[in-house]
């Protein structure tokens, strides 16, 4: 795969931001009618504010999408390349399946094991590290935290089945 | 002068080697809470709240109780900084201004000069406002008792108004950033009807957004995710790494001395008010853009820019103990627990405290003076330390980070929903900052959104509905124009410079 | 191990299981840190409480896991409460409640009841005095609803904290005894709003005693009433001239109003009796500590205590109170 090749032009980007903004100004617009949207006896009622933001996400948002469709030479740029949008990747999946790991309807395993997974895996993949220096760091670090947050400050975070051995829980 | 010997009877009660080393302790602790999201001042204030509770009842004690956690609190307030330079986090709330000009540095490969500018500064605010708390405290407490709803209004519409025209690109992308920030601070239930707005049903939702885990996820992840996009490292990391270099910065910081006291006065103001620590470090950083000759490179990485908010911040930070011990009102979340360590130790925060306890009063203002020397001293030796941070290699710092801003997000309402929240929020600031999208609006929208609804409508409930309100003393009034004059300037200005350009030929 | 040290312990496993499944007398303990639910911000009355109790439980060490205050305050307490009743069964989490328990999911809809908590024990009962700047000539309550009646509807402003809350719902309740109308303007915290009357941004305030007492020392505030059907017991001077003791009840100025806001615990639902008994033998330790005495008084806290079920009747009282004061005012949510 060339890793120069766009996977979406500057101009998508811009249609497909401006379009999500554009349904969030009227998702906002939509909620105030039920609270009232107008200026009451005594001052603005609850949705006053909320309806004119609404309205302005929605202007600001078609006039966006009027000048992406008018963007000229400068929209068929690449918003991002393949190779970019690679790396990204490798940073965001593994965090999504770490934040998944912490907790999840099925098999949560706490912050504590899933972050020392973590560390551990991106280490590994993307530093390619060799385990004599992955294991102590990601421990180590892991551990530090394990004493900051649960023992010293007593901040209870999520744990997970191994936690429960040690009496954690 | 009367003060003056208050305050040497204060330093004799502060000065014991038990509380220079709770000091030291309190500190070291804060610096540490600071640095990390997760951990707030009033968390480890918190924590340490039962510990000092047996401290108080032997003589003496709640002065120490109260130096060892106020130590906690000013270490905090260093340590926010820290993060938000080198790795575009902010630690604390009021050190997201910090990151405009701290990181850009810190890519420059001049965090030490970053991390030494902000301590300082830091340090400069916190005097300035433990002076004055020192000398004028009676007549800032009434000061403080003439702001109300009106008055809070039209501090707040100033912070917005210097803060807005900055940036640069679509001024469309900044009205939709700035006005998604105050949709999102209207999340929640409404302080003034008890409606429950925008939250659709969800739980989560309830609580409304909190402001860090925007921050965390639009500038930490959204960050992590740009640099990554560039190869494997952190730029920046040829830092110098020697002490050398808070000498260096010192040279230059003299140059900003505009800057910083406009910014400790801003801060004062605001943390007397109080307006919190946050606004004012947005406010400093705004007005500082506007008013300096190199406004306009800001955000490339000034150490001016560093200056303004770190200034106001501490500042703010310090002078919100003011109305904590006169009124029993707290600024910050670390001033409310404290305010409720008060009453644990048998003393009432009120106007009277001053008189019934002066020991105690002048003990705390003392160890404010020597908290905050002690404080400088161990971040300033420490910055070659914090700066080598960047020398890690990326592929294990950025896990590392990942892990912190995942707990900091998860800390806030312990839940696992605000940590998805903050990686969508950590894809959103991907895309702004690819599709120039300003985040800064959005974040003070965010900030400032719900405080300036609910004076605005307070005001309104008062006046009855009459607008008026807003000019109806020379106190609302002479702010509200100054906002509204600041709010107008660049159309003024432009105004102004055809007037003369058609006088002139 | 040798089989034979492994049927040992298997052995004394089985016996040591089997014995506290056999004798309840082995008292229930928490095996990990206690979460102690704020439905409130950091720094409010019931905040406050909460961390006065953390803090006497961990100096006179009165349990061997350590208890944690997490504030949950979202959604006018929604938060804190959805999470307590989302952890059915988990007897390591308690919620300090406040009148809120009654009023939001009322206001709001949130689909939360107290029925679905199990009561612990009351702690007290938080007192309501009504203020006044003390510069204004009002000098009992009488006086002050005359002088609103004078001004006009909604000329004078009430301040109080949070919407179709306490504080509302008592100016409510105020009016419809006495014909008086106020503006009334919801604040954020209880200590804000006591320096909003000093500043004379509002004319009267129904805070609790604690809020309020420094600024009455310092003489800025005039208390008029408590809207309680007694006086408070409290005969110690506070200022120069008062005590507690010395404002009337409301009736007695001819306002007949009273409202008590109760401070007292839950645990989720689905927790054993023997559970819950371990809470309320803690808690009473605590009540009989200098500290928790010293408190009280400084607050002016109604000293009442129930437990049992003489508590959850009069919970369970007090929701239908609050149901036939929230429906008077109008504050109900659409279809509740």
């Amino acid at each position: 795969m060339d890793g120069k090749k766009p996977v979406a032009t500057t101009r998508t980007a811009e249609l497909v931001m401006a379009g999500i903004f554009l349904a969030f100004g009227a998702l906002v617009m939509w909620d105030t009618r039920r609270l009232g949207a107008s200026w009451g006896a005594d001052g603005p009622q609850a949705g006053y504010f909320p309806f004119y933001i609404g309205l302005m996400i929605v202007v600001s948002a078609v006039v966006t999408i009027f000048r992406a469709l008018n963007l000229g030479e400068r929209g068929r740029e690449a918003f991002v390349e393949w190779g970019q949008l690679r790396m990204v990747l490798q940073v965001m999946i593994p965090t999504i399946v770490y934040v998944a790991l912490i907790r999840n309807p099925w098999f949560s395993i706490g912050i504590y094991a899933a972050s020392a997974i973590f560390i551990s895996f991106f280490m590994w993949h993307l530093g390619k590290y060799r385990w004599v220096r992955i294991l102590p760091i990601s421990l180590g670090v892991v551990v530090f935290f394990f004493l900051m947050f649960e023992i010293w400050f007593k901040v209870p975070l999520p744990k997970g089945p191994i936690e429960t051995v040690f009496g954690f829980n | 002068m009367e003060e003056i010997r208050s305050l040497m009877g204060g330093f004799a009660v502060a000065m014991t080697w038990v509380n220079l080393a709770l000091m030291l302790a309190g500190v070291s602790l804060g610096v540490l809470i600071g640095v990390l999201p997760g951990l707030g001042g009033a968390n480890g204030v918190a924590i340490l709240l039962p510990l000092t509770f047996s401290m108080a009842q032997s003589p003496g004690g709640a002065t120490s109780a109260i130096i060892l956690l106020s130590c906690i609190y000013w270490g905090a307030l260093f340590g926010g900084a820290i993060t938000s330079i080198l790795f575009n986090i902010p630690g604390e709330p009021w050190s997201v201004a910090t990151t405009f000009d701290g990181y850009p540095l810190a890519q420059k490969g001049r965090a030490g000069a970053a991390l030494t500018a902000a301590f300082t500064s830091s340090f400069v605010g916190a005097l300035v406002a433990v002076i004055l708390i020192t000398f004028i405290s009676p007549i800032i407490a009434k000061f403080a008792l003439r702001f109300g709803p009106p008055e809070f209004f039209s501090v707040y519409l100033l912070t917005f108004s210097a803060f807005v025209g900055m940036a640069k690109g679509s001024p469309f992308k900044t009205i939709t950033a700035m006005m998604t920030g105050f949709a999102l601070a209207a999340v929640g239930i409404d302080t003034v009807t008890g409606q429950l707005r925008l939250t659709f049903d969800i739980v989560e939702l309830l609580a409304g957004f909190d402001f860090l885990i925007a921050v965390i996820g639009l500038f930490g992840i959204g960050e992590i995710l740009l640099t990554i996009e560039e190869g494997l490292e952190f730029r920046g990391a040829k830092a110098k790494l020697n002490l050398r270099v808070v000498l260096d910065t010192w040279k230059e910081l003299p140059r900003y001395w505009k800057t910083s006291i406009r910014s400790s006065a801003v801060g004062c103001m605001m943390g007397i008010v109080p307006g919190g620590a946050t606004p004012a470090s947005f406010m400093a950083y705004g007005l500082a853009k506007k008013m300096s000759r190199d406004g306009e490179e800001f955000g490339t990485g000034k150490v001016e820019g560093v200056v303004a908010p770190e200034t106001a911040a501490h500042a703010a930070g310090t002078a919100a103990l003011l109305p904590m011990l006169t009124l029993g009102v707290p600024g910050s979340p670390t001033a409310a627990v404290l305010l409720g360590g008060l009453l644990i130790w048998g003393l009432q925060p009120g106007p009277l405290l001053f008189v019934e306890k002066p020991d105690f009063v002048w003990g705390l203002i003392a160890s404010m003076y020597l908290g905050n020397i002690v404080g400088l001293i161990v971040v300033l030796t420490c910055v070659p330390l914090f700066a080598s941070i960047l020398r890690v290699p990326f592929s294990i710092i950025a896990p590392v980070i990942l892990v912190i801003c995942a707990i900091g997000a998860y800390t806030v309402h312990n839940s696992i929903f605000d940590v998805w929240l903050m990686i969508v929020f950590g894809i959103l600031g991907y895309i702004f900052k690819k599709l120039d999208y300003p985040m800064a609006p959005l974040v003070l929208a965010l900030v400032l959104g719900d405080r300036a609804e609910d004076s605005f409508r307070q005001a309104m409930l008062g006046s009855q509905g009459d607008i008026r309100v807003f000019f109806s003393n020379p106190l609302v009034g002479t702010i509200t124009g100054l906002a509204l004059l600041l709010l107008f300037w660049p159309l003024l200005s432009k105004a102004i410079a055809i007037a003369r350009g058609g006088n002139g030929r | 191990m040798t089989n034979r040290s492994f049927a040992k312990g298997l052995l004394a496993a089985v016996v040591a299981s089997a014995f506290s499944v056999l004798t309840p007398a082995f008292a229930w303990e928490p095996t990990k840190t206690v979460e102690f639910i704020v439905p409130a911000g950091t720094g409010g009355g019931a905040d406050q409480m909460a961390r006065l109790v953390q803090a006497i439980i961990a100096k006179h060490g009165l349990m061997k896991e350590s208890v944690v205050v997490v504030n949950k305050g979202g959604g006018a307490g929604a938060e804190g409460f959805l999470d307590v009743k989302g952890s059915k069964g988990d007897p390591h989490k308690i919620i300090i409640t406040l009148s809120n328990t009654f009023t939001t999911p009322m206001a709001t809809g949130v689909p939360f009841n107290w029925k679905d908590l199990t009561p612990v024990r009351m702690l007290a009962l938080d007192q309501f005095v009504l203020w006044v700047h003390a510069e204004t000539p009002y000098k009992t309550a009488k006086d002050y609803i005359e002088a609103t009646k004078k001004a006009g509807a909604g000329k004078m402003k009430m301040g109080g904290t949070g919407s179709k809350q306490e504080d509302q719902i008592i100016t409510v309740a105020l009016e419809k005894q006495t014909g008086a109308k106020f503006t009334y303007i919801p604040y954020k915290g209880g200590g804000t709003v006591a320096t909003q009357l000093v500043g004379k941004h509002i004319d009267s305030t129904v805070n609790n005693p604690i809020e309020a007492v420094a600024q009455w020392r310092a003489g800025n505030l005039r208390p008029l009433c408590v809207f309680d059907d007694t006086r408070m017991p409290y005969k110690d001077k506070v200022t120069k001239e008062m005590s507690w003791n010395d404002i009337p009840t409301c009736k007695e100025s001819g306002v007949d109003t009273d409202y008590l806001m109760l401070r007292g615990i839950f645990m989720p639902g689905g927790v054993t009796p023997d559970q819950v008994k371990f809470y309320v033998d803690v808690l009473e330790k605590v009540r009989q500590t200098p500290e928790w005495k010293k408190f009280m008084e400084e607050g002016a806290f109604n000293q009442t205590a129930l437990t049992g079920k003489e508590y959850a009747d009069w919970v369970a009282k007090a929701d239908q109170i609050h149901y036939g004061l929230m429906k008077e005012a109008g504050f109900l949510a659409p279809g509740k």
